[in-house]
Protein backbone atom coordinates (compact mmCIF):
# COMPACT_ATOMS: atom_id res chain seq x y z
CA UNK A 1 0.00 0.00 0.00
CA UNK A 2 2.80 2.27 0.76
CA UNK A 3 5.16 1.36 -1.77
CA UNK A 4 2.05 2.35 -4.30
CA UNK A 5 1.55 5.92 -2.81
CA UNK A 6 5.23 6.39 -3.33
CA UNK A 7 5.23 5.00 -6.94
CA UNK A 8 2.51 7.93 -7.46
CA UNK A 9 3.76 10.19 -6.10
CA UNK A 10 7.36 9.82 -7.81
CA UNK A 11 5.33 9.29 -11.10
CA UNK A 12 3.81 12.72 -10.44
CA UNK A 13 6.60 14.48 -9.76
CA UNK A 14 8.13 13.09 -13.34
CA UNK A 15 4.81 14.22 -14.86
CA UNK A 16 5.34 17.27 -12.93
CA UNK A 17 8.68 17.95 -13.97
CA UNK A 18 8.35 17.42 -17.99
CA UNK A 19 5.61 20.04 -17.87
CA UNK A 20 7.92 22.25 -16.16
CA UNK A 21 11.04 22.22 -18.27
CA UNK A 22 9.04 22.45 -21.50
CA UNK A 23 7.21 25.73 -19.98
CA UNK A 24 10.36 27.69 -19.12
CA UNK A 25 9.21 31.39 -18.53
CA UNK A 26 12.50 33.62 -18.71
CA UNK A 27 13.80 36.81 -17.46
CA UNK A 28 15.97 38.27 -19.28
CA UNK A 29 18.54 40.51 -17.44
CA UNK A 30 20.25 41.72 -20.05
CA UNK A 31 23.30 44.35 -19.48
CA UNK A 32 26.00 43.89 -21.95
CA UNK A 33 26.97 42.69 -25.32
CA UNK A 34 25.58 39.06 -24.49
CA UNK A 35 22.60 40.47 -24.87
CA UNK A 36 22.98 40.02 -28.71
CA UNK A 37 23.68 36.75 -28.60
CA UNK A 38 21.22 36.21 -26.62
CA UNK A 39 18.72 37.76 -29.43
CA UNK A 40 19.92 35.88 -31.80
CA UNK A 41 19.36 32.46 -29.63
CA UNK A 42 15.77 33.42 -28.97
CA UNK A 43 14.84 34.62 -32.65
CA UNK A 44 13.96 32.48 -35.16
CA UNK A 45 16.74 31.33 -36.63
CA UNK A 46 18.16 29.58 -33.76
CA UNK A 47 14.71 29.27 -32.25
CA UNK A 48 14.40 28.80 -28.13
CA UNK A 49 11.06 28.44 -28.38
CA UNK A 50 11.41 24.74 -30.04
CA UNK A 51 12.43 23.94 -26.06
CA UNK A 52 9.21 25.58 -24.92
CA UNK A 53 11.30 28.79 -23.61
CA UNK A 54 10.28 31.10 -26.29
CA UNK A 55 8.67 33.57 -24.21
CA UNK A 56 10.21 36.08 -22.16
CA UNK A 57 8.78 37.74 -19.64
CA UNK A 58 9.85 41.22 -18.66
CA UNK A 59 8.92 41.04 -14.79
CA UNK A 60 10.52 38.80 -12.45
CA UNK A 61 7.06 37.78 -10.84
CA UNK A 62 5.67 36.03 -13.67
CA UNK A 63 9.10 34.28 -14.41
CA UNK A 64 11.13 31.02 -12.88
CA UNK A 65 14.13 30.98 -15.09
CA UNK A 66 16.62 33.98 -14.77
CA UNK A 67 18.97 34.63 -17.52
CA UNK A 68 21.70 37.01 -16.02
CA UNK A 69 22.97 38.42 -19.38
CA UNK A 70 26.12 40.45 -19.61
CA UNK A 71 28.98 42.19 -16.69
CA UNK A 72 27.18 43.01 -13.23
CA UNK A 73 28.88 45.54 -11.35
CA UNK A 74 29.21 45.79 -8.21
CA UNK A 75 26.44 48.82 -7.99
CA UNK A 76 24.29 46.71 -9.84
CA UNK A 77 24.78 43.95 -7.43
CA UNK A 78 21.89 44.79 -5.02
CA UNK A 79 19.28 44.81 -7.72
CA UNK A 80 20.24 41.56 -9.38
CA UNK A 81 19.14 40.35 -5.60
CA UNK A 82 16.23 41.92 -5.14
CA UNK A 83 15.12 40.90 -9.31
CA UNK A 84 16.03 37.11 -7.92
CA UNK A 85 13.83 37.31 -4.67
CA UNK A 86 10.63 38.83 -6.35
CA UNK A 87 10.81 35.51 -8.63
CA UNK A 88 8.33 32.78 -7.74
CA UNK A 89 9.23 29.59 -7.01
CA UNK A 90 10.41 27.03 -8.00
CA UNK A 91 13.17 29.34 -9.82
CA UNK A 92 16.27 28.99 -11.70
CA UNK A 93 18.93 31.18 -12.70
CA UNK A 94 21.52 30.60 -15.37
CA UNK A 95 24.47 32.57 -15.88
CA UNK A 96 25.09 33.62 -19.41
CA UNK A 97 28.39 34.23 -20.46
CA UNK A 98 31.81 34.38 -18.88
CA UNK A 99 31.39 37.56 -17.01
CA UNK A 100 28.81 36.48 -15.35
CA UNK A 101 30.36 33.03 -14.50
CA UNK A 102 33.88 34.52 -13.11
CA UNK A 103 33.82 38.17 -14.18
CA UNK A 104 35.57 37.01 -17.29
CA UNK A 105 38.45 39.34 -18.37
CA UNK A 106 37.22 42.06 -16.12
CA UNK A 107 39.88 42.03 -12.54
CA UNK A 108 38.83 45.20 -11.38
CA UNK A 109 37.07 47.63 -8.58
CA UNK A 110 34.08 47.98 -10.46
CA UNK A 111 33.11 44.12 -11.27
CA UNK A 112 31.02 41.33 -9.86
CA UNK A 113 33.40 37.96 -9.88
CA UNK A 114 30.83 35.55 -11.08
CA UNK A 115 27.32 36.15 -10.25
CA UNK A 116 27.37 32.85 -7.64
CA UNK A 117 28.89 35.11 -4.67
CA UNK A 118 25.48 37.23 -5.21
CA UNK A 119 22.85 33.96 -6.09
CA UNK A 120 22.86 30.88 -6.50
CA UNK A 121 23.25 29.50 -10.25
CA UNK A 122 22.33 26.34 -11.75
CA UNK A 123 23.46 26.33 -14.69
CA UNK A 124 26.92 27.84 -15.71
CA UNK A 125 27.17 28.80 -20.27
CA UNK A 126 30.55 30.42 -20.42
CA UNK A 127 31.46 32.21 -23.34
CA UNK A 128 32.61 35.65 -24.26
CA UNK A 129 29.75 36.04 -25.86
CA UNK A 130 28.49 32.23 -26.12
CA UNK A 131 27.28 31.19 -29.56
CA UNK A 132 23.55 29.81 -29.89
CA UNK A 133 24.20 26.21 -30.11
CA UNK A 134 26.01 26.45 -26.88
CA UNK A 135 23.22 28.48 -25.48
CA UNK A 136 20.68 25.74 -26.80
CA UNK A 137 23.10 23.05 -25.05
CA UNK A 138 22.65 24.82 -21.96
CA UNK A 139 19.14 24.99 -22.52
CA UNK A 140 18.85 21.30 -22.65
CA UNK A 141 20.96 21.25 -19.83
CA UNK A 142 18.86 23.38 -17.71
CA UNK A 143 15.72 21.43 -18.90
CA UNK A 144 17.41 18.11 -17.69
CA UNK A 145 18.04 19.85 -13.87
CA UNK A 146 14.45 20.71 -14.08
CA UNK A 147 13.11 17.40 -14.93
CA UNK A 148 15.33 15.64 -11.83
CA UNK A 149 15.12 18.68 -9.30
CA UNK A 150 11.95 20.80 -10.42
CA UNK A 151 9.71 20.39 -7.24
CA UNK A 152 12.48 21.08 -4.84
CA UNK A 153 12.38 24.50 -3.63
CA UNK A 154 14.96 26.94 -2.03
CA UNK B 1 45.47 66.96 -31.64
CA UNK B 2 45.13 69.71 -33.29
CA UNK B 3 45.01 73.41 -31.16
CA UNK B 4 47.76 74.69 -28.58
CA UNK B 5 48.06 73.36 -25.38
CA UNK B 6 48.55 75.93 -22.21
CA UNK B 7 50.07 75.48 -18.51
CA UNK B 8 48.07 77.38 -16.21
CA UNK B 9 48.36 77.44 -11.99
CA UNK B 10 45.68 75.56 -10.91
CA UNK B 11 44.45 78.13 -8.04
CA UNK B 12 43.74 80.15 -11.07
CA UNK B 13 41.52 77.82 -13.19
CA UNK B 14 38.42 79.17 -13.31
CA UNK B 15 40.10 83.11 -14.33
CA UNK B 16 41.83 81.91 -17.22
CA UNK B 17 39.29 80.19 -18.40
CA UNK B 18 36.72 82.54 -18.31
CA UNK B 19 39.01 84.37 -20.31
CA UNK B 20 39.36 81.83 -22.81
CA UNK B 21 35.14 81.76 -22.81
CA UNK B 22 35.25 85.76 -23.55
CA UNK B 23 37.71 84.60 -26.29
CA UNK B 24 35.05 82.53 -28.08
CA UNK B 25 35.50 78.97 -26.56
CA UNK B 26 31.76 78.42 -25.97
CA UNK B 27 32.54 74.24 -25.54
CA UNK B 28 33.90 72.52 -22.93
CA UNK B 29 34.93 69.16 -24.86
CA UNK B 30 36.20 67.25 -21.64
CA UNK B 31 37.42 67.24 -18.40
CA UNK B 32 39.72 64.79 -17.29
CA UNK B 33 42.94 63.90 -15.01
CA UNK B 34 45.81 62.03 -15.07
CA UNK B 35 47.85 60.65 -11.79
CA UNK B 36 51.85 60.57 -12.62
CA UNK B 37 52.24 58.80 -9.40
CA UNK B 38 54.20 56.10 -11.05
CA UNK B 39 56.43 58.04 -13.28
CA UNK B 40 57.38 59.99 -10.23
CA UNK B 41 56.70 63.36 -11.50
CA UNK B 42 56.63 65.91 -8.64
CA UNK B 43 52.81 67.65 -9.13
CA UNK B 44 51.13 64.40 -9.03
CA UNK B 45 48.04 65.18 -10.69
CA UNK B 46 47.34 66.71 -13.94
CA UNK B 47 43.86 68.03 -14.18
CA UNK B 48 43.09 68.72 -18.20
CA UNK B 49 40.06 70.82 -19.85
CA UNK B 50 39.82 71.09 -23.35
CA UNK B 51 38.42 73.30 -25.28
CA UNK B 52 36.27 73.75 -28.42
CA UNK B 53 35.06 77.20 -30.55
CA UNK B 54 32.14 75.60 -31.80
CA UNK B 55 30.96 78.04 -34.75
CA UNK B 56 27.09 78.16 -33.98
CA UNK B 57 25.82 79.45 -37.32
CA UNK B 58 27.63 76.71 -39.62
CA UNK B 59 29.00 74.16 -37.01
CA UNK B 60 32.48 74.48 -38.04
CA UNK B 61 35.38 73.65 -35.58
CA UNK B 62 36.91 77.05 -35.39
CA UNK B 63 39.50 76.11 -33.02
CA UNK B 64 40.75 74.19 -29.72
CA UNK B 65 42.94 74.70 -26.58
CA UNK B 66 44.36 72.19 -24.38
CA UNK B 67 44.52 73.79 -20.40
CA UNK B 68 46.77 71.43 -18.41
CA UNK B 69 46.69 72.40 -14.33
CA UNK B 70 49.21 70.51 -12.59
CA UNK B 71 48.70 70.11 -9.15
CA UNK B 72 50.33 68.02 -6.02
CA UNK B 73 48.61 65.65 -3.30
CA UNK B 74 44.86 66.55 -2.28
CA UNK B 75 44.34 68.47 -5.22
CA UNK B 76 41.54 71.45 -4.68
CA UNK B 77 40.39 73.70 -7.95
CA UNK B 78 37.45 75.67 -8.58
CA UNK B 79 34.37 74.47 -10.27
CA UNK B 80 34.09 75.92 -13.86
CA UNK B 81 30.27 74.41 -13.78
CA UNK B 82 28.84 78.40 -13.81
CA UNK B 83 31.16 78.77 -17.66
CA UNK B 84 30.08 75.42 -19.14
CA UNK B 85 27.11 74.07 -17.04
CA UNK B 86 28.51 70.06 -18.34
CA UNK B 87 31.49 70.63 -16.26
CA UNK B 88 28.96 69.28 -13.04
CA UNK B 89 29.23 65.64 -14.57
CA UNK B 90 32.62 65.55 -15.43
CA UNK B 91 33.72 67.24 -11.90
CA UNK B 92 31.87 64.61 -10.33
CA UNK B 93 33.60 62.50 -12.79
CA UNK B 94 36.93 63.16 -11.98
CA UNK B 95 36.49 63.58 -8.06
CA UNK B 96 35.28 59.77 -8.22
CA UNK B 97 37.79 58.52 -9.99
CA UNK B 98 40.67 60.50 -8.76
CA UNK B 99 39.88 62.85 -5.99
CA UNK B 100 40.10 66.21 -6.93
CA UNK B 101 37.94 68.37 -5.05
CA UNK B 102 36.66 71.56 -6.37
CA UNK B 103 36.38 74.27 -3.64
CA UNK B 104 32.73 75.66 -4.37
CA UNK B 105 31.62 71.96 -4.29
CA UNK B 106 32.23 70.74 -0.97
CA UNK B 107 28.95 68.42 -0.83
CA UNK B 108 30.06 66.96 -4.93
CA UNK B 109 28.48 62.97 -5.15
CA UNK B 110 29.85 60.40 -6.91
CA UNK B 111 29.18 59.86 -10.89
CA UNK B 112 29.95 56.37 -11.68
CA UNK B 113 31.02 54.51 -8.34
CA UNK B 114 28.60 53.73 -5.47
CA UNK B 115 28.11 55.85 -2.38
CA UNK B 116 29.77 53.41 -0.05
CA UNK B 117 32.42 53.48 -2.21
CA UNK B 118 35.93 54.27 -0.65
CA UNK B 119 38.72 55.82 -2.11
CA UNK B 120 39.53 56.81 -5.64
CA UNK B 121 39.55 53.91 -8.20
CA UNK B 122 41.88 55.08 -11.19
CA UNK B 123 44.88 56.62 -8.73
CA UNK B 124 47.88 54.66 -8.94
CA UNK B 125 47.79 54.11 -5.16
CA UNK B 126 44.66 52.83 -5.33
CA UNK B 127 45.10 48.44 -4.65
CA UNK B 128 44.74 46.88 -8.25
CA UNK B 129 43.24 43.96 -6.32
CA UNK B 130 41.04 45.31 -3.77
CA UNK B 131 37.28 44.90 -3.94
CA UNK B 132 34.77 46.41 -2.50
CA UNK B 133 31.04 44.93 -2.72
CA UNK B 134 28.38 46.20 -1.78
CA UNK B 135 26.32 42.50 -0.89
CA UNK B 136 28.04 39.52 -0.49
CA UNK B 137 30.07 37.23 1.85
CA UNK B 138 32.84 38.27 2.97
CA UNK B 139 34.99 34.82 2.08
CA UNK B 140 34.03 34.94 -1.28
CA UNK B 141 31.79 31.75 -0.63
CA UNK B 142 28.72 30.88 -2.89
CA UNK B 143 25.74 32.66 -2.38
CA UNK B 144 23.63 29.91 -1.40
CA UNK B 145 26.10 28.91 0.97
CA UNK B 146 25.31 29.83 5.27
CA UNK B 147 27.06 32.55 5.61
CA UNK B 148 25.71 34.53 2.95
CA UNK B 149 23.51 37.06 4.41
CA UNK B 150 22.00 39.41 2.05
CA UNK B 151 20.07 41.80 4.88
CA UNK B 152 22.79 43.04 6.70
CA UNK B 153 25.34 44.34 3.07
CA UNK B 154 28.86 43.92 4.13
CA UNK B 155 31.46 46.39 2.91
CA UNK B 156 34.87 44.80 2.59
CA UNK B 157 38.01 45.64 1.71
CA UNK B 158 41.53 44.36 0.94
Amino acid sequence: MLEDASYLTSRLDEAIGWARKYSIFQYPFVTACCGMEYMSAAASHYDMDRFGAGFPRFSPRQADCLLVVGTISHKLAPVLRRIYEQMPQPKWVVAFGVCTCTGGFYNDYATVMGIDTIVPVDLYIPGCPPRPETVLQGLMLLQEKIQKTGGSFR
Amino acid sequence: MRGERRDVPAERNHEELLALKAEGYNMLVDLTCVDYLSQNKTPRFDVIYRLMKFGLSDGKDLGRVEIHCTTGEAPVLRSVKDLWPVADWLEREVWDMFGVQFSDRPDIKRLLMYEEFVGHPLRKDYPIAKRQPLIGPKDGAKADSPSFNILKPTVTGE
